[in-house]
């Protein structure tokens, strides 16, 4: 039987907000335990929370930039359980009334069409402390101090049918919330994070299968893998004559397997209710204007530009717009060369993405700066240097062995563009080689490949292509 | 200097009749001596209460200092104060320390009053009696056989027996009227987010608000000025200038609209209570106010409506009390869920389980619309009955209690019918207006309270109402022998 | 609404509340008096009226985004039941 993949993402966006969602506490990562849980972080009998309106703002950014309906009046919603890292005994969330619903986001597949996946809602909550399980004489430790931290949580249509396209889209989704500046995206820090619901069902069959959540993924990878393990698992459930139990899972990264939580047998019966400790959030048409006046430019936009701008292709114009850091530095590039941005593109595409995919680095860690990496393609443009010899600058650049010029001049890579020098080494190499010269002569046209290789190994590669090609064809000739 | 009131303490700390210091200890002395027969203070702040008294005096001594600075009065153990045992009435908390005070205690710090102790109370605020306390039951000081009320009883009973000229108390579904008239005391809940709740200890986050617990309407007038006001901690505070609450004192009633409901004066009165309240409104008519009949359809509704919002709130804002940062935890847990179960079991007495597991159940799946979601609809019909009263009158009279205090046990093994004795003061919380009860009378020896209820932020105008009333009775000047 | 025994239980579970075997009737009992007391409201009409979630019609207020809590670990920790560096223990949490 063939089957079709039932994919929803709910993506956890840690907001980038110096206090917490309902205190005054510092949200700063990595602290001391509990140094960062005030009064209010702790649940001490009496306190009370107010809402964070930086959290609001960063809400309504990313409702704007997907499209979404800013609800104009949303409400703060309890989520009742118990937990030791949930202080309160529930956590403050939003239920009925999101603040952001009904929005949606374009993805490029593989093969260049885009797909478009719905945004069901985004709403705020807080999130909960750590738990550390290490040995404290058989007990668990409680860490309060990320308790309170705001949280995005953004909630797909389940539109997603593969786990490309689960990762496209949590891509997508990890680039604009770094774009809109709302959250640092730094998965190892937990600060951007996604739960996974997956079914499967027959191929043209109409109703949704019965799902799983997998939760808590923190990488890309970990959510392709996840997705795979669980489709297998699912599909040789039902091919054995079995069922799916709607439950929660947890992957697991070390054995690539997910694995069912032990289940809570109330464990769905959170008794939401309106929080009364809070009104009900207010949003203001001036407000929306005033969000919308500070956006950045979007990727989408962005991408838009580079195309018309630089008449890059869309593939090209989507790879360099992943990321705002990245864009920007593909645009400092172009500026500081002051043109060629196609030439630009090439290079930001092809060597520095693949430098720092090889070392594992972020476009921040980049060892060659915009402007260095301008330098050299200036010395391509002028011809100092010809495309593969400026891999070896970049190359050297790269090692921290200056800048294009430097390196050139060091290693003696400036092209031999010198008309005289590069006659007297094709006649020698005709000189020596009769043999290939009389056979090329009787038309065996392939050897002119040989000619130009022996002219650019006894240059060092230095000669000018064009050059040598437009030389070495009069001078066989003749 | 004992039973004067807050504001004849005020004036002779101003003229120097007496220090800060000899009126918090003459009053520290009548605690130790007399409360053995009461049980109204549960901590009571000895060395705390001298060394702010003598700060007091300090300021006193040097410049101008605020109207109450010096005077001592005492917290319902509610509120959460700084470095003294904060126990909300239960085992629960018998061992917390607050870390923080709330912010009626700083603003009453700030002002230079003084801190007597912490009163006792119904277990959570859950009770009409006071008999739910983990430090035993509050004994009424017109008859120690009797109930003082509750929850504020603790307040109710140090105030009417002289212990403290004045007390805190709140109010979720008459916490401060129902005892203020079971002990012949003044009893004020402001409107809904008039005072802050940080560091209230929560039962009902949407009924919940604290008040002043009197001897009369002018003391009451001082303890606001001093509770009320804005507070950013509390998102439902109200931002709204607070005005003089002593400035309107004395004007005059001529043509007041006193509104009666219907519903306040049917089955369930007890006789002499209603015979009190119609007297005290011979009274008003004398001064020249005018009587209007109104009805209040709703309002019957307003006790089963209070007990599922009441219940839900007050099933979630407990579940932080499990043992693990602070309060009672139990011995030797087998694994988490028994450190929940047995911490909660054990710190927690029978009425604030009942409450908690009436809104667990109320708010689980399958039952939120049947009682949650239709008790919030019928809270705005009884929201909007007294919308609909104020368009037509100033005020709203009626009697606070059924009936007077009744006899320890009498009622404890019966929730529903204690849950009936607040059957006039829990539709005003649910609308969120401000409610008074004064000393109008007696019935067998034991006082009955005249209830005052006026409009949103209309305080100024209770304390008017109820003012005038004490220019010209002396119900609230009686003392217990 | 009568209360059976076994709804008591699961309600008192779902509380994380320890009841004892002999008081889970007279709970029963309680519980089922309130509910029947509670099921009054049946008897007005709702269905065009609107929730009311708060006493005053207010929306609410923004605080800005700034850091004012400083550490008070100490202070806070001294009233906990349980801690070691800094955290509190409870037994062990398994998933």
């Amino acid at each position: 039987m063939e089957w079709e993949v039932v994919i929803g993402l709910e993506i956890h966006a840690q907001l980038a907000t110096n206090s917490k969602i309902f205190s005054g506490a510092s949200t700063a990562y990595g602290a001391e335990p509990n140094t960062q849980a005030c009064e209010v972080d702790l649940a001490l009998p009496g306190v009370l929370p107010v809402l964070n309106k930086e959290v609001v703002k960063m809400a309504t950014k990313f409702g704007l930039a997907t499209g979404s309906t800013v609800a104009q009046r949303s409400v703060f919603a309890r989520k009742n359980y118990f937990y030791p890292d949930l202080p309160k005994g529930y956590q403050i969330s939003q239920f009925e009334l999101p603040i952001v619903h009904n929005g949606k986001l374009e993805i490029v597949l593989d093969d260049g069409a885009t797909k478009t996946i719905g945004i069901t809602r985004a709403h705020l909550e807080e999130d909960a402390g750590k738990s550390l399980h290490e040995d404290f004489h058989g007990m668990t430790g409680i860490d309060l101090n990320r308790a309170g931290t705001p949280l995005l949580e953004i909630v797909s249509e389940p539109d997603i049918r593969s786990a490309k396209e689960a990762v496209a889209y949590m891509k997508k989704i990890h680039s604009l919330v770094q774009y809109l500046e709302i959250c640092d995206g730094n998965m190892q820090e937990g600060s951007f994070r996604c739960d996974v619901n997956v079914s499967v069902r027959p191929k043209g069959q109409k109703e949704f299968g019965t799902r799983t959540e997998t939760k808590n993924l923190n990488s890309f990878r970990f959510v392709e893998k996840a997705i795979h393990h669980e489709v297998q698992r699912q599909i040789e459930i039902i091919e054995n004559g079995g069922e799916i139990i709607q439950q929660t899972r947890l992957y697991n990264p070390d054995t690539d397997e997910t694995r069912s939580m032990r289940s809570k047998e109330e464990a769905n019966d959170y008794r939401y209710f309106p929080d009364p400790d809070l009104l009900p959030v207010m949003i203001e048409e001036s407000f929306i204007e005033q969000v919308k006046s500070e956006m950045p430019e979007l990727p989408d936009e962005k991408k838009q530009r580079f195309m018309s701008d630089f008449g890059l292709k869309a593939y090209d114009a989507d790879v360099l717009t992943a990321s705002r850091e990245l864009a920007n530095y593909f645009e400092a590039t172009v500026a500081a060369v002051a043109g060629e941005a196609k030439l630009c593109a090439n290079w930001v595409q092809g060597e520095v993405i693949g430098a720092l995919n090889r070392e594992g680095m972020e476009i921040s860690q980049a060892q060659v700066s915009p402007a260095l990496l301008a330098g050299l393609i200036k010395r391509i443009q002028d011809n100092t240097v010809s495309q593969k010899i400026a891999k070896q600058v970049f190359e050297a650049m790269w090692n921290g062995e200056g800048d294009a010029d430097a390196v050139i001049e060091s290693k003696g890579l400036k092209q031999v563009t010198d008309i005289g020098l590069i006659e007297q080494v094709i006649d020698e190499i005709i000189a020596n080689n009769p043999g290939q010269l009389e056979q090329y002569r009787s038309g065996k046209d392939k050897l002119f490949g040989f000619f130009v290789g022996q002219v650019m190994k006894q240059t060092q590669g230095k000669a000018n292509p064009a050059q040598v090609n437009e030389l070495l064809r009069k001078k066989l000739s003749s | 200097m004992m039973d004067k009131t807050l504001a004849e303490l005020a004036q002779g700390l101003k003229n120097k009749e007496f220090s800060s210091v000899e009126v918090t200890q003459a009053h520290l002395d009548r605690i130790k001596s007399n409360d053995g027969n009461y049980n109204s203070f549960i901590t009571v702040c000895e060395a705390e209460a001298l060394a702010q008294a003598q700060a007091a005096d300090a300021v006193l001594a040097k410049r101008e200092a605020p109207v109450l600075c010096g005077v001592p009065i005492a917290h319902k153990d509610i509120f959460c104060t700084e470095g003294v045992k904060t126990t909300c009435g239960s085992k629960m908390l018998d061992n917390f320390i607050s870390p923080y005070d709330a912010t009626v205690v700083k603003n009453f710090k700030q002002a230079g009053v003084v801190t007597l102790g912490k009163t006792n109370m119904d277990e959570f605020a859950m009770g009409s009696s006071n008999e739910t306390s983990f430090y035993g039951g509050v004994k009424n000081p017109w008859d120690v056989k009797k109930v003082p009320g509750g929850s504020s009883g603790g307040s109710a009973a140090c105030v009417a027996a002289g212990l403290a000229p004045a007390a805190t108390g709140t109010d979720t579904g008459g916490s401060i009227r129902q005892p203020a008239a079971l002990c012949g005391i003044t009893g004020l809940k402001p409107t809904y987010g008039r005072v802050s709740r940080y560091g209230m200890i929560a039962f009902a986050s949407s009924l919940d608000q604290a008040g002043p617990m009197t001897r009369n309407a002018e003391d009451a007038a001082l303890m606001l000025n001093t509770m009320a006001g804005f507070d950013p901690k509390d998102s439902t505070s109200v931002d709204r200038e607070v005005p003089d609450y002593t400035a309107d004192l004395n004007n005059d009633l001529s043509g007041l609209k006193i509104g009666l409901p219907k519903e306040f004066f049917g089955e369930g009165l007890d006789a002499q209570t209603e015979k009190a309240v119609q007297d005290a409104i011979v009274v008003y008519e004398k001064m020249g106010a005018k009587i209007v009949d109104i009805s209040l359809p709703n309002s019957k509704l307003s006790v089963p409506v209070y007990y599922v919002v009441a219940p839900a709130e007050c099933s979630s804002n407990l579940s932080r009390f499990d043992g693990v940062r602070y309060g009672h935890r139990c011995e030797n847990p087998q694994d988490l869920e028994d450190l929940y179960k047995r911490s909660r079991g054990e710190g927690f007495g029978s009425e604030v389980k009942r409450r908690i597991m009436i809104g667990a159940y109320a708010l689980s799946a399958g039952y939120y619309d049947a009682y949650y979601l239709k008790a919030q609809k019928l809270r705005h019909l009884i929201a909007d009955d007294f919308k609909h009263a104020f368009s037509q009158v100033d005020v709203i009279m009626g009697p606070t209690a059924p009936s007077t205090a009744f006899g320890i046990g009498e009622k404890s093994n019966d929730p529903i019918s204690m849950y009936l004795s607040d059957i006039y003061t829990i539709a005003v919380n649910l609308a969120g207006i401000p409610g008074m009860s004064i000393p109008a009378g007696f019935s067998n020896g034991m006082p009955v309270g005249l209830q005052i209820i006026g409009n949103y932020f209309e305080e100024a105008r209770l304390l008017n109402v109820a003012h005038r009333f004490q220019q010209e009775t002396d119900w609230h000047m009686r003392r217990p022998q | 609404m009568s209360l059976e025994k076994s709804d008591v239980e699961k309600i008192a579970h779902l509380a994380r509340l320890s009841l004892s075997e002999d008081d889970i009737p007279v709970y029963a009992e309680n519980l089922s008096n309130i509910l029947q007391l509670v099921e009054q409201m049946d008897q007005v009409n709702t269905d065009d009226v609107t929730p009311m979630a708060h006493p005053l019609d207010a929306v609410q207020r923004l605080r800005a985004d700034e850091v004012t809590e400083a550490n008070q670990r100490e202070k806070f920790q001294s009233i906990a039941p349980q801690v070691e560096n800094g955290l509190y223990l409870v037994p062990k949490v398994i998933e």
